[in-house]
């Protein structure tokens, strides 16, 4: 009796074995003679045809930790699939930029491995450095800012925004215009932010903002950390993880979040939600696009930049509320997609700096020693 | 007087302590099942109350990419299983005859399974898995049966303690079987209990394991429900919910096959 | 007679019984082994250099690190008795009710109970105990409100009760195969010689059960001590625990110069358990005395 069930297990277990064997590791070489891996601009491409003709013949495109209603990703995908036939398969959208490197490396030579990356800053940097992106200069390189852009084409940055407040009219019928605002009675158990700001970007940004706020800089971060401590014993501060999720059960009114973020994940489904860039901080980050050095697509990455930095991509963007970085060309151009710029959150006025690589170091080694001290 | 009433005391005593312990068994089940069921019940009514009201349970199936995850994660549930039950049984009743000293040393090996994060061990396992085998999900199932390992453990340990293990295996011995034969048709009927939790165990583990199988990019159940929740809270709370009654359903019918396979057979 | 074929039996031959533990050691070994043993090499690796240091380590047990161990441990103990004694209750009583309808209901509602976790538990227990959930509701109509008693879901205290829901059924799991041990007939025979209910439990019942019972405890501390999704989604990060510092590093928001320093974490969690293993060991041995 046993051993009969013993031996269908078997057996079952080999069928199922032997029908998986199909899905493998091969490589996917181009059409042609050409090796895109190695194409570094549009003219070695064989022009936005060659690029286009190859990147067909590839047929599919991954793409990793892309969420649909992350500055309108989900339109972006499909109008690049509509428009030239290429399947994306969308892995992990859930995920963080160090989800995609972990990828890069451990799925490499497989079919499955992501072809092009979107990263925090700081993390496309050191994948450079890693030697796992692959340089490739945009036929509109030379709109994006010195700053903004690896030397070599390694990455480039694509979209950003900036901290914002977000807050639910109905539950909050003071709004609060700043982050002294936050510390009012009022706002009892409603404040939150998006995660934990020792391993979260968004959640890491709003820190350094608040360090803006309370005369803190990019050098001094302690400000910020101060700053939820205080708001956590004035009992505004809910430590939990807000997100679309508990705006909508109520449980999290106020958010401190990128506000392209609030703007297309949490103003769709609370329609009144309000967001406002907070009047004593103006912190903005942009994150980086990039393409696998060992991309299983590598013509069809290309392509996907190329339509990015083109002005459907970044109107794409814009349509999501996100900043695409090459606003002003397209704005000076009168290319750029109007309705959508009108709906951005009032930018702060006069230059908006960023922290270097090293101020950002600094300030996380703080936030990671001090932030469980101050907020538990 | 004394010699009459005692008997009858006796008598007595044991169904009136019967009595007060099934009050007791029934508010104790009660509390629990309001610890359980109160929190599904706060988020079954959050699910509703969204603009999709109940079309946010009932429309899920449907989805894309439902059918094809559940199916992935049925099969390494169900490759999981037989790879820690054929691992496990017989390891747990050599080490349980043979090597009693070294239970303890075994118990900890086991744990180190669960204690490792799964991040850890799916990095590492990536590294020196052959290329052939890094494609397929299997490589996922045989991850698995390191975390299932412990409670399949700890399942069998309780069940063999409670069985006359040595005698049964001495006298199957001497009369002649194999130790196939012993296992199978001595030890295995008496483990049913112990089986089938660790079964319970190691399928509820692959059906609800997120971690290993979103690094590995693989869509199984639990990373199609997390990739659900990109949607309205509403629906996210109803796919959580509605994993949890799949799952559920799942085992009940795990745990049915058993009982018809022991009524038919009769072997105990 | 059947001895014969397998010879490695016989009496004496002590590397014998040790082969029948190959196939679960190739096992662990390629898949558990190897994965740790990258672990505890890089713990010892300064990540620059690549030379030998005891850096990581240094870091790892200091400061807000070793106060993260400190609080993993104590969240850990709790969430292992807490629920251990609970869930035995629980059992014995689904046990005890004779109803193979219910014990199938409950053991598979264990089974999905004991792995969920992560982002969906935390949201149902915001919606229900969250500072505008549910029973938080039902609570403040009838005049109490516990957040303003000092409770509140995302303490300690919070996640705590939250871990209950994942280390219950757990427990009712791994400790029914063990109490299906306990014969009917022993408590008849206690009855009918007139011992009570104590002393059953303290002359039958207890030693028993003690063994599984204990490795039930461990079994729920390494649950509870590497949890970590669920507390992620309801602290971020206020509480510190070790799998969410790990997680950390993991997740790439390294300082240079400390990028090994999660694998220390690593080490140290390990360690930890090894030393819990001890006091274990121990305690079994102290246990299987009593049962003699």
């Amino acid at each position: 009796m046993h051993r009969k069930m013993w031996a269908v297990a078997v057996t079952a277990v080999a069928a199922l074995a032997l029908a998986a064997c199909g899905g493998g590791t091969s490589s996917s070489s181009a059409a042609g003679g050409k090796d895109f891996s190695k194409v570094a601009s549009l003219a070695d491409a064989g022009g936005m045809d060659g690029l286009v003709a190859a990147a067909k013949a590839e047929g599919q495109l991954n793409v990793i930790t892309l969420p649909d209603k992350w500055a309108n990703y989900g339109n972006i995908m499909k109008a690049f699939s509509d428009k030239y036939g290429i399947k994306i398969n969308s892995a992990n959208p859930d995920g963080s930029s160090q989800d995609e490197i972990n990828a890069v490396k451990q799925l490499k030579g497989q079919d499955r491995a992501p072809d092009v990356l979107d990263l925090g800053q700081s993390f496309a940097i050191g994948a450079a450095k890693d030697g796992i992106l692959a340089p490739y200069k945009v036929a509109t390189w030379d709109n994006v800012p010195a700053d903004a852009k690896d030397a070599d084409g390694r990455w480039l940055s694509d979209y950003g925004g900036f901290i914002s407040i977000g807050y639910d009219p109905a539950k909050v019928p003071n709004p609060p215009t700043s982050f002294k605002d936050l510390l009012k009675p009022e706002y009892k158990n409603m404040v939150a932010i998006n995660g934990n700001p020792t391993q979260a970007g968004a959640a890491f940004a709003a820190v350094y903002a608040a360090a803006l706020a309370n005369g803190g800089s990019f050098d001094n971060i302690a400000p910020g950390v101060d700053f939820f401590k205080q708001l956590k014993q004035a009992g505004n501060f809910i430590p939990v993880t807000g997100s679309p999720a508990t705006v909508q059960s109520g449980q999290t009114p106020i958010l401190i979040w990128w506000d392209y973020l609030q703007a297309s994940s949490v103003q769709s489904q609370v329609p009144t939600w309000k967001i406002v860039i907070p009047s004593d901080a103006a912190y903005a980050a942009y994150y980086s696009q990039a393409i696998n050095a060992t991309a299983p697509h590598p013509a069809a990455a290309r392509l996907w930049q190329e339509y990015l930095y083109s002005v459907d991509g970044q109107n794409g963007w814009l349509n999501g509320s996100a900043r695409p970085i090459q606003l002003d060309t397209l704005v000076k151009a009168g290319t750029v997609d109007k309705a959508a710029l009108a709906k951005l959150p009032q930018a702060p006025a006069g230059e908006v700096k960023y922290p270097t690589d090293d101020q950002q170091n600094a300030a996380k080694a703080i936030v990671s020693q001090q932030w469980a001290a101050a907020t538990g | 007087m004394v010699a009459v009433t005692t008997p009858v005391e006796l008598a007595v005593t044991p169904v009136r302590r019967r009595r007060r312990t099934s009050w007791g068994r029934w508010i104790i089940l009660l509390l629990a099942a309001a610890y359980f069921l109160v929190p599904l019940y706060a988020a079954a009514e959050f699910a509703v109350s969204g603009p999709d009201g109940i079309g946010a349970l009932t429309g899920i199936a449907g989805k894309s990419g439902f059918v094809e995850a559940f199916t992935l994660s049925l099969t390494l549930a169900l490759v999981t299983t037989v790879i820690t039950l054929a691992l496990m049984v017989p390891t747990a009743i050599w080490v349980h005859l043979r090597l009693p000293r070294v239970q303890r040393l075994f118990e900890g090996i086991t744990i180190l399974g669960i204690v490792i994060p799964p991040v850890v061990l799916i990095v590492g396992v990536l590294q020196v898995a052959p290329a052939t085998l890094k494609g397929t999900p299997y490589l996922l199932a045989l991850e698995y049966a390191i975390l299932a390992m412990p409670f399949a453990y700890r399942s069998l340990d309780a069940g063999l303690r409670a069985i006359p293990l040595t005698t049964l295996v001495e006298a199957s011995r001497s009369l002649g079987a194999g130790w196939v034969v012993t296992i199978g048709r001595v030890l295995l009927p008496n483990l049913r209990s112990a089986l089938l939790s660790a079964t319970v165990l190691t399928v509820a583990l692959v059906l609800g394991e997120y971690t290993m199988a979103s690094l590995d990019q693989f869509e199984t159940f639990p990373v199609w429900v997390v990739v659900y929740q990109q949607d309205d809270a509403h629906v996210s709370v109803a796919v959580s919910l509605l994993s949890l009654v799949a799952t559920w359903v799942l085992l009940m019918l795990i745990s049915m096959i058993d009982t018809r396979r022991l009524r038919r057979g009769k072997t105990s | 007679m059947p001895d014969i074929a397998t010879p490695g039996k016989r009496a004496g031959f002590r590397v014998g019984p040790l082969a029948g533990l190959l196939p679960f050691a190739i096992y662990t070994t390629i898949f558990l082994f190897v994965p740790a043993a990258a672990i505890v090499v890089g713990a010892f690796t300064d990540p620059e250099s690549g030379s030998f240091t005891f850096n990581n380590l240094g870091t790892a047990f200091s400061g807000i690190y070793a106060q993260g161990f400190v609080t993993s441990i104590q969240l850990s103990v709790i969430s292992a008795v807490v629920p251990g004694v609970l869930g035995l209750v629980i059992a014995y009583a689904v046990q005890m009710s004779g109803s193979s309808g219910l014990r199938r209901i409950v053991s598979t509602a264990a089974g999905v109970f004991a792995n969920f976790g992560g982002v969906p538990l935390a949201f149902l227990f915001i919606a229900a105990l969250g500072s505008s959930g549910l029973v938080v509701d039902w609570l403040k109509l009838i005049g109490f409100d516990p957040y303003e008693h000092g409770f509140s879901l995302y303490t300690f205290t919070g996640i705590a009760v939250v871990y209950l829901y994942f280390q219950i059924p757990l427990m009712v799991l791994v400790i029914t195969p063990a109490l299906e041990g306990l014969r009917p007939a022993w408590r008849e025979a206690a009855d009918n010689l007139g011992a009570s209910a104590w002393q059953y439990w303290r002359m039958v019942g207890g030693p028993v059960l003690l063994p599984s019972f204990l490795g039930s405890l461990l079994l729920l501390f390494g649950g509870a001590f590497s949890a970590y999704a669920t507390t992620q989604a309801l602290t971020s990060g206020s509480l510190a625990i070790t799998p969410i510092q790990i997680g950390g590093f993991l997740n790439g928001n390294v300082l240079s110069g400390q990028e090994n320093v999660g694998k220390a974490l690593g080490l140290g969690m390990i360690l930890v358990i090894a030393a819990v293993m001890v006091v274990y060991a121990i305690l079994q041995r102290r246990a299987s005395k009593w049962l003699q």
